[in-house]
């Protein structure tokens, strides 16, 4: 039956039907629909496979490389910034080697539509030296995904899944087929794998080094990558995962009178790159993401250019692509209108009405104007709206958990007041080791939770700090007397300055927990919050 | 046949649900569709838009090509303007008139309309206070899709059959008051046009 499919749905659906007893993630824009959609799967549920949030994607991976261990299949999630947070583990399980199948499924954000950056998650695939695929679109990404834990068991090897944002959230019809079975339990065979003491680990990374010949022979004969002849041999194209289909777009009945060597799995394949570099004039480039298959065909010192794309201009160097820019490139006479009519205005997205965060900003802004030199450090989630107009009250926004390390080092240089904001799941996801520094050296900084009880930006999953953080801080160390709970509402607000302006002025670090539940929480998460508050203000 | 629909409007207008009813009704009469939206930060209030492509020929691009769009259905007006240039020569605009205005340099309504009416096959209709006199202004994005209706690769049933499915678990209610805004859009439309 053919179901209708959000690329990411697509995704999930097949690694449910490749037998997976657990996926481990944490959310994040494009990434979040492909959990989503197992902890909502019927068979999912009935399975028992585990679907819970992870606090970080570190801890969301090793999770799921311990399932593996175990000698079940699992899936990991995040965005392509998140496995910058993963990449320790990520980096030395492909030295170590896998048991059950494991794929790591990221998702990269390509114009960075909801993201720092557009980082490109093929060069950690690379680095880690394991095989690659990125489907073109949602039937092959149902279809990858399951192949993905083939292959992973095959070679031993975690296997690194590629989406871009508009594979991740686009729908088609999906024809799904057989689910496989889960594994049973079935320890490593081999007792020294996963010990990577320097011994081990030599002779592991030599073995990973030596199946590199595997991974490329199998990559030349992939289903997943094709070469299409074509009859014009002045231009032949390289297309990887979702270019293929803007590459399509732009001939009727997708007849394209050029080679085209379609990419859906790496390491690349040499055979085909050879052909088409034999029989073509010129080799155009298209890829999402950094110029990642370019760097890589092109001459070194750019003398004798046969290959264009990003790096030579041909393809914007940054952005996603789409049709128009990629039709532009074959030299098509289009015309790229950005001819928007003037009375039309641009609306970047906001808080929402009610929302707790503009109470508290509304507080730094007036503490702003009487301190003058305050600086205020903020970090990734819905606040970091702060650093727009009309609140204009965050200085910095750099990556999860920054706020309270970058105050830290303020303060040390000698800024104050030093003010971290930092939401309550980010807190938990990489906020407390860096609030540990600071109560180490007691270094004067105000952190403050603002705490929505939610992970508000992605919508609104559960927060790993929900009824926690007073314990949590404490845990940590935090001096009970600088351990503060405001609620951001408006008749508060003189309090809240009052109460704020104290810890700024102590020289030592505080925490103030702004606490006020995200607007748009549905009323059944409301009630459960309300039984941990209790937990939480006691 | 290849339609390209473009749906505009601000995050929690209800565009996702007119490219839901228009999905179902596609997969439901077999065609090939492809529909891509906007998640994340973009939702609160920001400028949301969907891509909706029928055909009954394979489908590539989860994007429309610039200048490609058979129709823009906007549930705001000055987000209808701002995906003109996907729009094809001649293609239909289709928007509710009501603004909504969270954002301190929003244009002159006078101006907006002026605009609007300057491009030929523009249905600007009231859709808020059509669903709000048939008693469900949440309904305003079904006053929208009826008003489209009959420039759709989908016939009516199929259309009203998908909202029956969309809102099932809504009650019956619902579904009646979504397929009669549903209904007097496609009559609106009809009176706009000739």
């Amino acid at each position: 039956m053919k179901k209708l499919l959000l690329g990411n749905e697509a995704l999930a659906q097949g690694a449910i039907d490749a037998g997976i007893s657990g996926v481990y993630a944490y959310p994040g824009t494009p990434s979040t629909e492909i959990t989503e959609y197992i902890q909502r799967s019927k068979i999912a549920t009935e399975l028992n496979i585990h679907s819970q949030w992870s606090v970080n994607e570190k801890t969301a991976m090793e999770a799921a490389l311990g399932m593996s261990y175990a000698g079940k299949r699992a899936l990991t999630v995040m965005k392509h910034v998140g496995l910058n947070v993963a990449a320790d583990v990520f980096m030395n399980m492909s030295v170590s080697g896998i048991n059950g199948g494991l794929v790591v499924v990221v998702a990269d954000d390509p114009s960075m539509h909801s993201s720092q950056n557009e980082q490109d998650s093929r060069y950690y695939g690379k680095f880690a030296m394991i095989p690659m695929l990125e489907p073109s679109n949602q039937q092959e990404a149902y279809e990858i995904t399951k192949y993905a834990f083939e292959l992973s068991e095959k070679l031993s090897l975690p296997v690194l899944l590629r989406m871009v944002t508009r594979l991740s959230h686009s729908r088609s019809g999906v024809i799904t087929s057989n689910r496989k079975e889960q594994n049973t339990i079935s320890l490593p065979k081999n007792e020294t794998q996963f010990q990577l003491i320097p011994m081990v680990a030599r002779s592991r990374y030599k073995h990973l080094v030596d199946i590199q010949t595997d991974i490329q022979e199998i990559s030349e004969n992939s289903y997943f990558n094709d070469f299409i002849k074509g009859t014009n041999t002045t231009i032949g194209i390289v297309a990887s995962g979702i270019a293929y289909n803007y590459l399509m777009e732009n001939f009727e009945d997708g007849d394209c009178p050029y080679p085209i060597l379609k990419v859906s799995q790496y390491p690349l394949p040499k055979k085909s790159i050879k052909k088409l570099f034999d029989t073509c004039k010129k080799v155009l480039v298209l890829e999402d993401g950094y110029p990642f298959i370019e760097e890589a065909i092109s001459d070194f010192l750019g003398e004798n250019r046969k290959v264009i794309g990003r790096l030579t201009g041909d393809i914007p160097r940054v952005g996603e692509l789409n049709p128009d820019n990629i039709a532009n490139a074959l030299g098509f006479d289009i015309v790229i209108n950005e001819n928007i009519p003037k009375v039309v205005s641009g609306r970047p997205p906001e808080l929402c009405v009610g929302c707790g965060h503009i109470d508290l900003f509304n507080a730094i802004n007036i503490l702003s104007e009487e301190m003058g030199s305050q600086q205020v450090f903020g970090d990734i989630g819905c606040y970091a709206l702060g650093v727009l107009p009309p609140y204009k009250s965050i200085n910095t926004l750099i990556d999860m958990g920054a706020s309270i390390t970058m105050a830290k080092g303020a303060a040390d240089a000698g800024i104050h007041p030093a003010i971290a904001i930092i939401g309550d799941s980010t807190f938990t996801h990489s906020g407390m080791t860096g609030l540990l520094d600071a109560i180490i050296e007691n270094t004067p900084i105000t952190v403050i939770i603002s705490d929505n009880s939610a992970i508000a930006m992605t919508g609104a999953q559960n927060s790993s700090a929900s009824g926690r953080l007073i314990d949590i801080c404490k845990g940590l160390g935090i001096d009970n007397e600088h351990l503060k709970v405001v609620t951001p509402l408006h008749k508060n607000l003189q309090d809240n300055i009052n109460l704020i302006r104290d810890e700024l002025n102590y020289k030592g670090v505080s925490v103030i927990i702004s606490q006020r539940p995200c607007v748009q929480l549905p009323k059944e998460k409301k009630d459960r919050l309300k039984k941990l508050k209790k937990v939480s203000l006691n | 046949m290849k339609t390209n629909i473009i749906l505009a409007g601000v995050g929690g207008q209800g565009i996702l649900t007119i490219a839901a009813v228009l999905d179902t009704a596609a997969l439901d009469c077999d065609l090939n569709i492809k529909q891509s939206e906007v998640h994340g930060m973009s939702q609160r209030g920001g400028a949301v838009q969907s891509h909706v492509r029928i055909s009954d020929t394979k489908i590539y691009s989860d994007l429309i090509p610039q200048g490609t769009a058979d129709m823009i259905i906007s549930v705001e007006p000055m987000e209808l303007l701002r995906y003109l240039p996907f729009l094809k020569e001649g293609g239909l605009l289709v928007t509710d008139s009501n603004p909504f205005v969270n954002i301190t340099n929003y244009p002159e309504l006078e101006e907006l309309y002026a605009e609007i009416k300057s491009h030929s096959n523009t249905i600007l209709i009231d859709a808020k206070k059509v669903a709000k006199d048939l008693g469900n202004s949440r309904a305003t994005n079904m006053v929208l899709l009826g008003a489209a209706a009959s420039q759709l690769p989908l016939s009516d049933e199929s259309l009203q059959q998908a909202i029956k499915t969309l809102f099932e678990r809504k009650g019956e209610r619902i579904i009646e008051k979504n397929i009669e805004a549903f209904n007097k859009g496609k009559e609106i439309a009809l009176v706009t046009i000739s």
